[in-house]
């Protein structure tokens, strides 16, 4: 099968700084892979790089076939990848039924015109984009939430609505930035049946960085981990936990628990 | 097509001008001034709202592009007078509303222009250089023989009634609402509140933030049209950055983002600018302190629900 | 080439340059250590020129039984010192309050509070523009060839150039500048490392105040006449120094508006052989400023920043 999304010896500096250094790694289509490494390895720069977010100094990214090499994030959104923040980043005065509904703009067959002129065919797709919408906090439990201004959710809410507004943009591919932060341990085991539950659902591929190990080990069928901005090691959970080069890795730096 | 509450409004808006102006004739002069330059209040207000309230692009210069709108439409009206002077009135009106349209044109080029190295900045930053090319503007004119220079233009006839004012304004009122109220409007507001989630949403913030100041700058442009044409005498210094500090001020009192508001805002100032004329210098300072009073405990403005936000720190 | 009258417009852009530099060390020390624009800061430039004219006309009968240069000493310092007070006094009320708030919030917040200094001072002193005294006595001094100074300038240019020295004191020896620069590098860090970050605040505020004031009198000097609102353009085109020279960086905010002054006055003296109108001369800090945002962001010295994602 054809990976869904390629990193080739991709490298970022910032001002001479090298932040990541010739990474390859692939994600398969509805594959679930956890990227993993010390306290500044570099997780959350690969998303931003990925996300278009930061340029990358060298290398290339395909996803589905398309260079990803100089695309704006709202195009690369548009081809199918969709993420999430480290710190939150709702659309916090709006409601959480905005939140979901913009992220379905940027598929909208009509525009500003229509917006003014409000015919049928615009009455038609609001129509579609809002029983959309429902079905989608129907799914994940926010429909009573769905008038709500999104920054008055409790924090799990809010996480939630993170993941919901991401799967509104229609992607074949979910970037997780650290979802467990902050969450207690039965959260946590909420939060890994939520992600099995969005790649059963939508049969999509899951990347996710995180640092709770046990969220990491009990989700993912393949990680990646990371030092310094190097891949250090790939495989599956078991062979991962078993490596020295990233035990090194993690007791050099911090570690962390679950 | 089914008529919707949207168009119920904007007809019921019209109506409602074309009835004002038929009832003008039995009011006085002064309460016909004070609604014509309230209802050119509101349309400032409400597409100054559009760019700075709805998409969060803090905008100090729409006094440059007011300026842009009045002396555009007036030069064209100055140079068709010797015709339609003595052309039948309706004429003089359509080439008015001809002038005011080429002046909102205009006008929504130069908020293109603006629009464009937004795109870069941030809050304050951005601030600062739409002040600069309201400057810019005002500078280019002041030094333009052929607009008058910094004397202006005087003479200019005197179109603008209560049904162009108000007709417009519920135009304006419509435009805002109806953008800002749709799948497709909500990412304005998106833009403001966060604009990287807004991109990683699939949103062209690039498109919103031009869009916004483009609509912006057209009624600007109508409005500054709509004085030209109503005071028949314009100068630079009526357009300087201090007018563009009196539409901010309708804004922030009326609370960022809200239409209603904003345009309550905008008559109540007019009102309030009529009533303490006798006490100009105070006015400023009471505004002024009202800005710092404002801010400090409720910065969603009297009547909106701006949000407080707490800053995002920067990356050393 | 006529080496006289450019050598002649370099030394009329210089001491309108240094004045700008002076008020720009205000915008670029309060954006390192709050991250805003103090969009009033013009306006305590020109409560600087005000206070000025109120000392000397207080102090006048003292000032009989000394030298120019000690009575125009007492007026500057003075000046400065009630400017500190007042921008000290404006950080406290109006800012204060707003920290940790958008920047959005505090740049209209200082509008408001630009807007109260000028339209306070209108309603004070009047709205007509006022003379100002000379503070010391105005001679022309004729250099070699056929260039001109006067003493107002000469002492212009001698002043700013010390207080550029004793302020570059402060800040590099001194243990509140070290603080300043701390708490600019990394505000967390500093208040960790025991930084009392309310009185930094207050001292960059009122150091800031006091060089604007400088810079109003030493303005009021050269061009004789002071109003309420002299200070918006002034203000503005010192911050256009400030992101000229990179915001935040104390020397690319004198060298920013040194350049603006000399900028300005260039094109008013060669208006008619670049074809641009000496009226244009407002204009020229706006299309710097476009043009620096648009190509160098970070200014001439400063060091861009990321927002973290």
């Amino acid at each position: 099968m054809n990976p869904l999304l390629t990193l080739k010896s991709v490298t970022m500096e910032f001002g001479g700084l090298r932040a990541i250094g010739d990474l390859d790694f692939h994600v398969a289509p509805q594959e679930m892979v956890g990227l993993i490494g010390p306290n500044g390895a570099g997780k959350t720069t690969v998303f931003n790089i990925i996300t278009g977010v930061y340029k990358p100094t060298r290398g290339d990214i395909h996803f589905q076939g398309h260079s990803l090499q100089g695309k704006k994030p709202n195009r690369i959104t548009a081809l199918g990848i969709a993420r999430t923040f480290q710190n939150i980043r709702l659309f916090s005065s709006l409601s959480v039924f905005d939140n979901v509904r913009t992220a379905m703009s940027g598929r909208l067959r009509y525009g500003i015109v229509h917006s003014f002129t409000r015919g049928a065919a615009f009455q038609a797709e609001e129509a579609r984009i809002r029983d959309e919408v429902f079905a989608l906090l129907d799914i994940f439990g926010l429909r009573d939430d769905a008038d709500r201004q999104a920054s008055g959710l409790p924090y799990g809410d809010q996480r939630r609505l993170e993941i919901v507004r991401a799967l509104a943009t229609g992607p074949s591919l979910l970037l997780l930035d650290e979802p467990a932060a902050g969450m207690n341990p039965t959260e946590k085991v909420r939060l890994m049946e939520l992600i099995h539950f969005v790649h059963e659902k939508f049969r999509i591929a899951v990347l996710l960085v995180e640092h709770d190990m046990r969220v990491v080990m009990g989700v993912c069928q393949r990680i990646v981990v990371l030092d310094y901005g190097q891949k250090i090691a790939e495989g599956t959970p078991d062979t991962i936990q078993r490596d020295p080069k990233v035990i090194e890795a993690y007791l050099g730096g911090e570690v962390t628990h679950a | 097509m089914k008529p919707n509450i949207a168009h119920i409004a904007l007809a019921a808006g019209l109506v409602a001008s074309f009835a004002l102006n038929a009832i003008a004739p039995q009011l006085d002069d002064y309460a016909v001034n004070i609604l014509v330059l309230a209802g050119i209040n509101i349309i400032l207000a409400v597409s100054l709202n559009l760019v700075n309230g709805h998409t969060g692009q803090f905008s100090l210069g729409h006094a440059g592009f007011m300026a842009a709108g009045a002396y555009t439409s007036s030069i064209i009206t100055l140079s068709l007078s010797p015709v339609l002077s003595t052309a039948p009135a309706w004429q003089g009106h359509v080439a008015f509303f001809g002038a005011l349209l080429v002046g909102g044109v205009f006008a929504a080029l130069c908020g293109f222009l603006v629009g464009v190295p937004s795109l870069r900045l941030r809050g304050d930053y951005l601030a600062i250089v739409t002040l600069g090319f309201g400057e810019i503007i005002r500078v280019v004119i002041q030094n333009t023989e052929a607009l008058g220079g910094a004397r202006g233009l005087e003479g200019i006839p005197p179109y603008t009634n209560l049904l162009w004012t108000f007709g417009i304004a519920t135009v304006a009122i419509y435009v805002v609402a109806s953008l800002v109220n749709s799948t497709y409007g909500r990412g304005f507001i998106a833009v403001r509140d966060d604009e990287i989630a807004a991109e990683a949403m699939g949103i062209n913030t690039t498109k919103y933030k031009v869009t916004a100041f483009v609509v912006g700058a057209f009624f600007a442009g109508l409005a500054g049209g709509l004085y030209a044409h109503f005071i028949s005498y314009i100068a630079p210094e009526g357009f300087n950055f201090l007018k563009s500090v009196d539409v901010v001020v309708m804004v922030i009192l009326g609370g960022m983002g809200s239409t209603p508001g904003v345009a309550a805002a905008a008559v109540l100032l007019t009102l309030m600018n009529e009533l303490l004329r006798d006490f100009e210098q105070y006015r400023m300072i009471v505004f002024a302190l009202l800005l710092i009073v404002l801010m400090i405990i409720r910065p969603q403005g009297l009547l909106g629900n701006f949000q407080r936000r707490k800053r995002k720190p920067a990356q050393p | 080439m006529d080496w006289a009258n450019l050598t002649q417009q370099l030394i009329n852009g210089l001491s309108l340059g240094a004045i700008y530099a002076l008020i720009a060390l205000g915008y670029t020390m309060v954006y390192g250590v709050l991250r805003f624009i103090n969009f009033a800061h013009g306006d305590v430039f020109m409560i600087g020129a005000f206070a000025g004219l109120y000392v000397h006309r207080w102090l006048k009968p003292l000032f009989h039984w000394m030298p120019d240069f000690l009575s125009a000493l007492i007026v500057l310092l003075l000046s400065m010192l009630i400017c500190a007070v007042i921008g000290i006094v404006i950080e406290k009320l109006a800012y204060k309050p707003l920290r940790q708030r958008s920047r959005l919030t505090v740049l209209i917040t200082a509008i408001g509070v630009s807007l109260l200094l000028s339209y306070g001072t209108q309603l004070v002193c009047g709205a007509a523009p006022k003379g100002f005294p000379q503070l010391i006595k105005n001679e022309t001094l004729d250099l070699p060839g056929v260039v001109s100074m006067t003493t107002e300038q000469v002492v212009v240019l001698v002043v700013t150039v010390l207080l550029l020295i004793s302020l570059r004191f402060i800040v590099q020896k001194t243990r509140m500048g070290l603080a300043m620069r701390a708490l600019s590098n990394n505000p967390t860090a500093a208040s960790l490392m025991g930084v009392n970050t309310d009185a930094v605040i207050s001292f960059t505020f009122g150091l800031g105040s006091a060089l604007a004031a400088a810079a109003g009198i030493f303005f009021a000097m050269l061009y004789q006449a002071i109003d309420p609102f002299m200070g918006i353009l002034p203000g503005i085109k010192a911050f256009v120094a400030a992101v000229l020279g990179g915001i935040g960086n104390i020397a690319g905010a004198a060298l920013g508006g040194v350049l603006i002054g000399l900028l300005e006055t260039l094109v008013v003296g060669y208006s008619k052989n670049i074809g641009i109108p000496p009226g244009f001369r407002d204009a020229v800090a706006f299309v710097i400023l476009i043009l620096i945002l648009m190509f160098k962001p970070a200014g001439l010295l400063g060091k861009s920043e990321r927002e973290k994602v």
